[in-house]
């Protein structure tokens, strides 16, 4: 169980003084501007909860988490944790690079907690959850990054604490991997265990939590369950949310880069046509590319996928400089609820250039589609079918 | 197991401390094996270091300067004093720098950060081993040394130091999350200190008052307490050595209680 009760964290900005700065004249060095990253929030999770923590940029999810994961001490308030937490903050916690796999799993459980025969005990079903057993003993810096997030948390969902703190870290993996981490987590939940999980992925919030929180500001926003909390958080307006982070993302490098992404109209439902404008620039003059746009429902399964080549047979001879492509969808053929959609540029059948994985997510409202007053949101099946029924009695 | 989680700073919590103790051993392991991983030479790194150095004392203190040295072979009296002196130079240094060297971790997991500059002190006091049998080896070549019941208060001896070093660890690593450029203070400290002990000359040319004077400092004892235990010549312990010694005991607790307030809110200085 955790038990916050008014936790607020304030934060000095500016660099650190210097002795010389401090010799020179005490009092400026030590006086210094001051922020409220988080202040005032309360709330109770139970065991068995798992509770996805929403919110922009700098709202104070992490802050949050950080505290709880005694990171670093609260400015005021308390909060009390019940059974041993593990926090998994950020990529590659604390991996030695020139250590290797198999070392670094021995050192990261030590930080986290766990006594040397506890490791031995679960090493095989560490090494073989994040799928690296052949690389076991490399040094961890010859790892791809994906496969350092894999083992870190493997050794993270197998150290068992009845209470754990993810910030984000699943968003490196890739989505089979995602979909194991997501699955190992919500075992963990049925199993009584206490989780806080802090995501952009509205998605992956709404497949695993059944209560979110919502932070705006440093304060808490929003209490409730998932659904509802999300549509807080996106707006009731704005059914259409862009990732804007996924977007500045992209490698500075690559010969494609895509610089804005926009989906009209911004209010969405089903039957409703769509349309994905993809802005883009070319570094060099790239022959015969491929635009692919996808979307995963909430339980990460692929319901639409479209692309130039090969699939809509769009032949694009070659592109050169700036430039947009749009995607029109005449007639969306999804029930409503939450979908994330996401793009990417390819070499069809050679190769992906770029990559933009879940850009946006799309809050499709629900309509009475069959005219019965029955709204079809996602329990009601994925898929709306144009359709009449007709009784036969014989006799 | 419950944790509170406030504002307020409580206690050192020692009980925890010896529940990482796991960790303390990793951190050490992973201290050594990543330091002499990647060079050639290894572990012998850690042997050639203060042998160096005693070739070079040896030229020119030895040598050039023809400093005495108590009637004992000079590169062994300095090797002698080396040893001790090298493990406690680097423990401090590594200790006061270590919060930052692994600023990656902390910033991330939570565990007592006095692990930390703890584990840079047995780390390098670990180096003192290797070289101790680099000495063994000197001893038997040069017929310098007695063996005597004395050898049984060397541990006595790496424990100040060790207790020193992680005095001057947990004040400088503390102070240097807040002022950065006190992480270099210690370098400079340690290129002084080395002349303010009796490394490369014998205690027995000092005059009076310096001698008292250099007999504040508690690596003055440890130095010489090894060429009293291990060649016969040095200063065997006295009453006098009870005031760095008492310095010491309160320099180490002011210093846990001073990390400890620091590293609560380490993270926001870094």
């Amino acid at each position: 169980m955790i038990r916050v009760e008014g936790l607020g964290k304030r934060y000095r900005i500016g660099g650190e003084p210097t002795l010389r700065a401090l010799l020179r004249s005490p009092r400026a060095a030590l006086q210094h501007e001051t922020i409220w990253a988080l202040r005032d929030v309360s709330f109770i999770v139970q065991p068995g909860e798992i509770v996805g923590v929403i919110g922009r940029n700098g709202a104070g999810k992490s802050t949050l988490l950080r505290l709880l994961g005694r990171i670093t001490a609260p400015t005021e308030g308390r909060a009390v944790l019940h059974g041993r937490a593990a926090a998994l903050l950020e990529v590659g916690t604390g991996f030695h690079p020139d250590l290797t796999g198999r070392e670094n799993v021995y050192l990261n459980g030590a930080i986290l907690g766990m006594s040397r025969r506890e490791i031995e005990r679960k090493f095989e079903a560490i090494v073989a959850f994040a799928g690296v057993a052949r690389f076991i003993d490399t040094p961890v810096k010859r790892y791809s990054s994906g496969m350092q997030v894999r083992l870190a948390f493997a050794v993270a969902a197998h150290l068992e604490p009845e209470i754990l703190l993810i910030d984000e870290v699943l968003a490196v993996g890739d989505a089979a991997f995602q979909q194991k981490s997501l699955g190992r987590m919500g075992e963990a939940a049925r199993a009584g265990r206490t989780i806080l999980f802090v995501s952009h992925d509205m998605s992956a919030i709404a497949q695993l939590c059944s209560r979110a929180i919502l932070l705006e500001g440093g304060h808490l926003a929003a209490d409730g369950p998932a659904d509802s909390v999300i549509g807080a958080y996106l707006g009731q307006t704005e059914s259409v949310h862009i990732d804007e982070g996924v977007v500045a993302a992209q490698p500075q490098d690559a010969p494609i880069r895509i610089e804005a992404v926009a989906i009209t109209p911004e209010a969405v439902g089903t039957g409703d046509p769509l349309t994905v404008r993809i802005h883009y620039r070319a570094a060099e003059p790239l022959a015969a590319p491929g635009f692919v746009v996808t979307l995963h429902d909430t339980l990460g399964v692929e319901v639409v996928r479209l692309s130039t080549l090969p699939i809509s047979g769009f032949h694009i001879e070659r592109i050169e400089g700036a430039g947009h492509i749009d995607l029109h969808i005449d007639s969306l053929p999804l029930t409503g609820g939450l979908y994330t959609l996401s793009l990417a540029v390819t070499r069809p059948r050679v190769d992906t250039l770029v990559a933009l994985d879940r850009v946006a997510t799309l809050r499709i409202a629900a309509r009475d589609l069959y005219g019965s007053g029955v709204l079809l949101t996602r329990s009601r099946g994925v898929v709306p079918v144009a359709h009449r029924w007709s009784l036969h009695p014989s006799d | 197991m419950e944790t509170i989680i406030e504002p307020a700073r409580p206690a050192p919590d020692l009980r925890e401390l010896w529940r990482y103790r796991e960790l303390l051993y990793v951190l050490v392991l992973r201290d050594i094996r990543a330091r002499y991983r990647q060079m050639a030479l290894g572990p012998a790194w850690i042997a050639l270091k203060p042998l160096i150095t005693m070739v070079i004392f040896s030229l020119v203190f030895g040598g050039l300067a023809g400093l005495p040295s108590d009637g004992v072979a000079y590169p062994v009296f300095t090797f002698t004093a080396l040893l001790p002196w090298m493990a406690f130079a680097e423990a401090a240094r590594a200790s006061a720098g270590s919060l930052v060297a692994r600023m990656d971790v902390i910033a991330k997991v939570y565990f007592p950060r006095l692990v930390v500059p703890l584990a840079a002190v047995l780390a390098a006091l670990l180096d003192l081993v290797v070289s101790f049998g680099v000495l063994l080896v000197l001893m038997a070549i040069s017929g310098e040394g007695v063996l005597s019941w004395r050898w049984l208060l060397l541990p006595g001896y790496v424990l100040l130091a060790a207790a020193t070093a992680l005095a001057i660890g947990l004040w400088a690593a503390a102070a240097a999350v807040r002022f950065r450029d006190l992480r270099f203070a210690v370098g400079y400290l340690m290129q002084a200190g080395i002349y303010a002990t009796p490394v490369a000359y014998a205690a027995s040319i000092v005059p009076e008052p310096w001698l008292s004077a250099l007999k504040l400092n508690p690596m003055f004892w440890v130095v010489e307490g090894f060429r009293w235990a291990l060649l016969g010549t040095g200063t065997p312990p006295e009453p006098a050595m009870l005031i760095p010694l008492l310095a010491v005991g309160l320099a180490l607790a002011s210093g846990v209680v001073v990390f400890h307030r620091m590293e609560r809110t380490i993270v926001d200085w870094l």
